[in-house]
């Protein structure tokens, strides 16, 4: 394999980390802050590009408008899934939130399979996005520009959120304890509603830069992709935002490296993610970040 | 001392469940019709599932998503066991099955306890990593595991005839089988519950750190839960196999899972008489709303079917349980608790 | 001397919880660890128990080093505990929240506990005869077959405490035992410990607030303020010392 083929892989695996990397992000957010895997997170991804395409295909918007018509949406759905079936079981064993939690995803899979049917649909994408760049012998299409440069933005604007300003000191003290949160006179639900409502942005964002590079949108398309993000979230360092970025580009360049140099693995691509997550489990399983989240309950 | 009394009027009357269950077996082989056998049959497999489903998720409170990928290896050994190496060369049309696949051969009961071993030992080495760390893994491990056996019966078609799967294996499961089997495994089930080591589990459960606070090796407890679920949907997978006489990678989804988990939250998380009175409920109501997905004709109008809105009503059946009426429809109770109570009224 | 803690210290980040601490129990003693809210007493409960280890210093019980080694395991060494908010098993019965101490010393295997082997009989009937006795002793016998919820506070206090005595403790931990009595249960509770102490033939070691109950019933003490010892030694002089009554400005007043 050449250094060109390698530089190659390098820019395709960068555009499929951000991929996970956006989706990864809500996952660790929501799980500092909860506890909680939440598995309807994936799908949120998928109703993210399914809005992309209804925007886009039907009512023929631009991708800009629709991008901010969609992640303004998913927010919502987030917050509302928060609300409807995560708020009153706060105070429940932790076993019935994550029912919960596949019910929901479950729910919004076949409920889109109900409505636009189980055959793909094929995303329109936007003719600037496939405008391709020669980079001496580099192959670069506009859209696998973009995605890692937004995705970096955005973790830039997370952080921001995060380290400079009120709501963000909340959220990273909610993490820690949140019953002292509580007494301290901040409404946790609000925080919580909000660490949602950026999750879930940051997924449909996601899942519009995912459809965008590989248009064919299916009630299905979440379910692999958040495992893999999930994987991603874990191998970072669950809880730790840097860690969901960074778990997200180590997956999507080890899925992309594998296969090209050795195409005969292809069927296993899946896989990896997986392999990598039972690694982290066994040998540090803080992951990359190492924040211990589990801190001892006595 | 009234413990002793206890013991011998429960075993009374569990003597009457087993024989009443045992004839209900003999009976119902030798006196319904096909396709009333057939759905028997496959609520005993779903009850073996169920019941064993619920020792990880509702007696030890450890939330997992394993049953279709260890479902999916106890059908894959068992079909390869039990199907002839002539029939699998004739059959194997992506490559040719390795001679290791060719020489395994074995009778149907010993085919079926392999499978279980076998899914047994594969939990085992899932557990070091899972449980050895604090935090909610084994969700999205078991979740990944059902994909992963997906990937690897499809990526190895020298071992499994990859997406083309399996067929012409012999069908030797019947109601002795199954039913026998589903007997067998619920007794094992509630002998394991009623003994420290259901207690320690159900501890492990109320409240882990106060388990391990009175000498509970929590890790190992964990990992038995685990690794006896595995076993018995590895043997479930098994009787699948022979039942369907035709299994394929895509039969081993996380629907499956699925089903089992609303059956065991619909029948009551913890309870193996839930589980029981779950499967039936779901599995008639399955088949009950199956109008849901075809198409309709109504007063002369015709509607497509929708697919999926069969599931949707099942999602949000789940949710709505988990919400309002968490404790499901007996809760953590078994069937003897009953009999307490009334007891207790006197 | 049965446990010895030498000089202990253990920061979190940067908090020191405790500073180098150091006292030992003897056997059969009644030890009392006491000290206004956040002075680590349940930290130092925490690290001999194993859930923590200390950042400096050592726990011996017996004479070996026992830091480091995982709680479980530090139960079967014969130390057991008891907590501040009580935490049965709110699923299951007294019995068998009680059962569960013996889980280390019913010895029979998964294997003979499916197929019901003979094993498996003449060791739940042990361990339940056992229990029973204990609960005896403790006056909840009658209650085995409730919900360990359905109890009173009080009870399920002494549910709490039978369960730790099921483990054969030579060492018993009680985070706050007395706390939420009245005057009336804490002086029988008092008479409890002595009855337990003396039937059970254990150590104890007691986390507590109430200076009446730790006057009555400790024979020495070790005064905690913010992590350091203020004072160690035996109950009646702690009382006269200067140093714990600036502590506590008050409560001894009151003893």
């Amino acid at each position: 394999m050449d250094i060109l083929t390698f530089m190659q892989q390098m820019v395709n695996g960068f555009s499929l980390g951000s991929m996970y990397a956006l989706i990864a992000i809500g996952y660790t957010m929501v799980y500092g802050v909860l506890r909680l895997i939440n598995f309807a997170h994936g799908d949120i991804m998928m109703v993210g590009a399914f809005l992309g395409y209804t925007f886009m295909a039907v009512f023929e918007l631009s991708f800009p408008v629709t991008m901010m018509l969609s992640v303004t949406i998913a927010a919502l759905l987030g917050v509302l899934m928060d609300k409807i079936a995560y708020k009153p079981l706060r105070e429940a064993p932790k076993i019935s939130l994550l029912i919960t939690a596949i019910g929901i995803s479950f729910f919004l899979e076949n409920t889109f399979t109900v409505f636009a049917g189980g055959t793909p649909r094929s995303f329109p994408v936007p003719e600037y996005m496939e405008k391709i760049f020669d980079v001496s012998g580099v192959v670069f299409s506009v859209a696998s520009i973009t995605v890692p440069i937004v995705t970096l933005i955005l973790l830039l604007g997370i952080l921001y959120v995060l380290y400079r300003t009120k709501y963000g000191m909340a959220i990273r003290a909610l993490s820690f304890d949140i019953k002292t949160v509580n007494l301290m006179g901040i409404d946790g639900n609000r925080i919580i509603a909000i660490v949602f409502a950026l999750g879930s942005a940051l997924a449909a964002v996601g899942g519009l830069f995912w459809a965008i590079n590989y248009p064919s949108v299916e009630p299905m398309m979440g379910v692999l992709v958040g495992l893999k993000a999930f994987a991603a979230a874990v191998v970072g360092g669950i809880g730790s935002v840097t860690g969901a970025v960074i778990g997200g580009f180590i997956i999507g360049f080890t899925e992309v490296v594998f296969i090209a140099f050795w195409p005969e693995l292809g069927g296993y691509k899946d896989a990896f993610a997986f392999i990598l997550l039972i690694f982290v489990l066994i040998f540090k399983p803080t992951g990359i970040m190492g924040e211990d989240l589990e801190k001892s309950r006595f | 001392m009234i413990e002793d009394k206890i013991f011998t009027n429960q075993r009374l009357i569990n003597l009457a469940i087993i024989v009443t269950a045992i004839w209900f077996t003999w009976f119902a082989q030798n006196t319904f019709d096909e396709y009333t056998i057939r759905i028997i049959n496959n609520v005993a497999i779903f009850i073996i599932l169920a019941v064993s489903y619920n020792l990880i998720n509702g007696i030890t409170g450890q939330f997992s998503l394993e049953p279709n990928g260890f479902v999916a290896i106890g059908a894959y050994v068992t079909a390869i066991l039990i199907v002839d190496a002539d029939t699998m060369l004739y059959q194997y049309d992506i490559e040719d099955p390795s001679a290791w696949i060719l020489a395994m051969q074995a009778e149907f009961a010993w085919a079926l306890l392999f499978a279980g071993i076998i899914s047994a030992l594969v939990a085992l080495s899932l557990s070091f990593p899972v449980f050895r760390v604090r935090g909610d893994y084994l969700a999205i491990v078991t979740l990944g595991f059902g994909f992963i056996i997906k990937i690897l019966a499809i990526n190895n078609p020298q071992i499994t005839n990859g997406s083309l799967g399996i067929n012409d294996i012999p069908e030797y499961s019947n109601l002795y089988w199954t039913g026998g089997i589903a007997i067998f495994t619920v007794l094992a089930i509630l002998n394991i519950i009623y003994s420290k080591y259901g207690r320690a589990m159900k501890a492990v459960r109320d409240d882990e750190d106060a388990a391990t606070a009175m000498g509970v090796n929590t890790f190992k407890i964990k990992t038995y839960a685990f690794t006896t679920s595995a076993f018995f949907e590895g043997v479930g997978g098994g009787l699948l196999a022979s039942l369907l006489t035709s299994i394929s990678p895509d039969l081993f989804t996380f629907f499956l899972t699925f089903q089992l988990l609303i059956i065991i939250v619909l029948g009551g998380l913890g309870s193996t008489t839930g589980a029981i009175l779950g499967t039936i409920f779901v599995m008639a109501g399955l088949e009950y709303m199956r109008f849901l997905d075809e198409p309709m004709s109504f007063m002369g109008i015709e509607t497509d079917g929708t697919p999926g809105m069969r599931m949707v009503v099942f999602s949000l059946i789940l949710i709505f349980v988990m919400l309002f009426a968490r404790e499901g429809l007996v809760g953590k109770k078994e069937l003897k608790d009953f009999f307490k109570k009334k007891k207790a009224d006197k | 001397m049965i446990l010895e803690v030498c000089n202990v210290t253990k920061k979190f980040g940067g908090v020191t919880a405790i500073k180098d601490t150091s006292f030992s129990v003897q056997a059969k003693e009644i030890y009392g660890l006491i000290g206004p809210n956040g002075a680590g007493k349940t930290t130092m409960f925490n690290i001999i128990t194993g859930n923590y280890e200390p950042t400096e210093g050592d726990i011996k019980f017996h004479g070996q080093k026992i830091n480091g080694i995982k709680p479980f395991k530090i139960v079967h060494r014969g130390i057991a505990r008891t907590f501040q908010n009580i935490r049965l098993f709110n699923s299951m019965t007294v019995m068998d929240n009680v059962l569960i101490g013996f889980d280390y010393q019913a010895t029979y295997t998964y294997f003979e506990a499916i197929f019901r082997l003979p094993r498996f009989f003449k060791e739940e009937r042990r361990v339940r005869k056992r229990a029973i006795e204990i609960m005896e002793v403790l006056d909840i016998a009658q209650y085995a077959d409730e919900q360990a919820t359905s109890l009173s506070y009080g009870q399920q206090r002494k549910v709490e405490i039978a369960r730790a005595l099921a483990a054969s403790p030579q060492l018993l931990l009680l985070d706050e035992p007395a706390a939420g009595m009245n005057p009336q249960e804490t002086h029988e509770l008092a008479e409890l410990f002595f009855k337990i102490r003396d039937e059970f033939d254990i150590t104890i070691l007691l986390i507590e607030h109430d200076m009446k109950f730790v006057n009555k019933l400790c024979d020495r003490v070790m005064v905690l303020d913010y992590g350091k010892t203020i004072f160690e030694g035996d109950i009646k002089d702690a009382i006269k010392d200067e140093e714990v009554i600036k502590a506590y400005l008050g409560d001894f007043k009151h003893a």
